[in-house]
């Protein structure tokens, strides 16, 4: 049995404050790696401005923007009893304190139930395993990113380079909707629901790692390129520095299927994790 | 803003704001549209500078306060802005990603620029904000609501639009194009 050190409800807002507040950091890197080499003044000015940002939110506490997303949670380990309960009271409650922009509506009244609540919100995701820990990870993703997610359930005939085209167009059709620099998370194979969820997941992958996967990194650098090359630039408005990073994950498919799903992140690719251990402690990391 | 100083803005200038802007997106586009010819706008609608943000708010001893107040996405208001600008005179649109082609033609027609701010960039814009003047609308709740603003330094804001038919996206668009057709061939 897992203590629970304080009130788990507690340890979700704390979750919540640092994914919204403080930037990982593999992504800050990224970032002063983009402006070292971006050549466009307003790419410069721009690229400036969001690290400015984010070294004010982290001092002061607030969320480095104002949309703090509709939060995704990802429950790993020994489920503890209650945590949903705990996941719904501790956002309501950061919702209030941090404070978060109550964002959910009913999709067709569209009325708001206040605290980031509502049906079906917010999202879980369980996976149990045998260990002896729980692991939480939350990821709050802003509207003008998730807007830009595609899924395409392509031909096995349309290959890597039908693969690589429908990314290439989801990203440069997008413009400067998603917020550029953007993190793009591309999930391929599954069945079209897995599809959508691997390309979320492909953004929790820090950005500084090196996928061990052959396959993957390759097409994951490829694109990289082509998409910097594009000229699109950050917020759309020109410029060297359109991605920071692009992340595949694969999951065998059908034979007769090719789906591919692209999930772009804006530039505040935000993420936290909590590691509950059986003593009854919290730790916190963004890798 | 009046006429003259909006015109005399082109592509590429970078700016700041002094003084009253006010927020409005989806909900506050559609309302301020569907009001009856006749009826009476919110104060400080009329010639305003309107800026495409939900912003997060809180109460502190009954005064608001602007906790986080970055742009949101302009090209969900595309097919209500043009509108917007006739009806209600708006000299400048606040936003990020730009807006589609027949918001730029009514821009030109009525003289009126569309300023890109950093997106995302929601502290540091919050600091810009000295003074929460009031709300209007407020039952579309807190993302959505009319918020008056009075602003200092405000930016700094790109002219990615302006009054003559330029626009940075247009010729972004025209060097993207360019990889989109090489790998669509």
């Amino acid at each position: 049995m897992i203590k629970v050190p304080e009130p788990l409800e507690d340890v979700i807002v704390n979750l919540l404050r640092l994914a919204n507040t403080k930037l990982p950091e593999d992504i800050g890197w990224a970032l002063e790696a983009a402006a070292a080499w971006e050549t466009n003044d307003i790419a410069r000015s721009q690229l400036g401005g969001i690290m400015d940002n984010v070294k004010k939110a982290e001092f002061a506490g607030r969320p480095m923007c104002q949309d703090t997303g509709i939060p995704v949670f990802y429950v790993t380990g020994k489920i503890i009893p209650g945590t949903e309960d705990a996941i719904r009271s501790g956002l309501r409650k950061a919702t209030d304190t941090i404070p978060l922009r109550p964002n959910t509506v009913h999709p067709i009244t569209r009325k708001n139930p206040g605290g980031n609540l509502g049906k079906g919100m917010p999202i879980i995701r369980y996976r149990p395993t045998d260990d002896n820990f729980t692991e939480i990870t939350v990821i709050p993703k802003g509207a003008g990113s998730e807007n830009m997610t595609r899924l395409a359930m392509l031909n096995p005939a349309d290959g890597i380079d039908g693969i690589k085209k429908f990314v290439i167009s989801a990203v440069l059709e997008a413009g400067g909707r998603p917020c550029p620099p953007t993190v793009v998370g591309i999930g391929i194979g599954g069945t079209a629901d897995r599809c959508v969820e691997l390309s979320k997941e492909a953004l929790l992958v820090p950005a500084d790692s090196v996928n061990d996967d052959k396959d993957e990194r390759e097409l994951e650098e490829e694109l990289f390129t082509i998409l910097n090359s594009s000229g699109l630039g950050p917020m759309g408005l020109g410029g060297d520095t359109t991605v920071l990073k692009v992340r595949v994950m694969t999951e065998c498919c059908h034979t007769a299927s090719l789906p591919a799903a692209v999930n772009i992140s804006c530039w505040a690719s935000r993420r936290a994790t909590v590691k509950i251990s059986a003593d009854g402690s919290a730790e916190y990391r963004q890798k | 803003m009046d006429e003259r100083t909006v015109r005399a803005l082109k592509a590429g200038d970078v700016v700041f704001i002094d003084g009253t802007i006010v927020t409005g997106r989806d909900e506050m586009h559609m309302r301020a549209l569907s009001l009856k010819k006749d009826a009476r706008p919110p104060n400080g609608l009329k010639g305003a500078t309107l800026y495409h943000c939900g912003p997060i708010m809180q109460r502190e001893n009954s005064k608001w306060k602007v906790i986080a107040a970055g742009p949101t996405t302009s090209a969900r208001m595309n097919s209500l802005e043009a509108e917007m600008i006739s009806r209600y005179g708006i000299r400048a649109v606040i936003g990020k990603g730009g807006m589609s082609g027949d918001v730029l033609e009514a821009m030109k027609e009525h003289g009126c620029v569309y300023l890109a701010a950093i997106g995302g960039a929601a502290v540091s814009l919050a600091e810009c904000i000295n003074e929460v003047k009031g709300v209007e609308w407020e039952d579309l709740g807190m993302a959505e609501a009319m918020w008056k603003f009075e602003a200092e330094r405000f930016g700094p804001l790109t002219v990615a639009m302006d009054a003559h038919g330029s626009s940075i996206y247009n010729d972004v668009a025209s060097k993207v194009n360019g990889t989109l057709k090489k790998y669509h061939s």
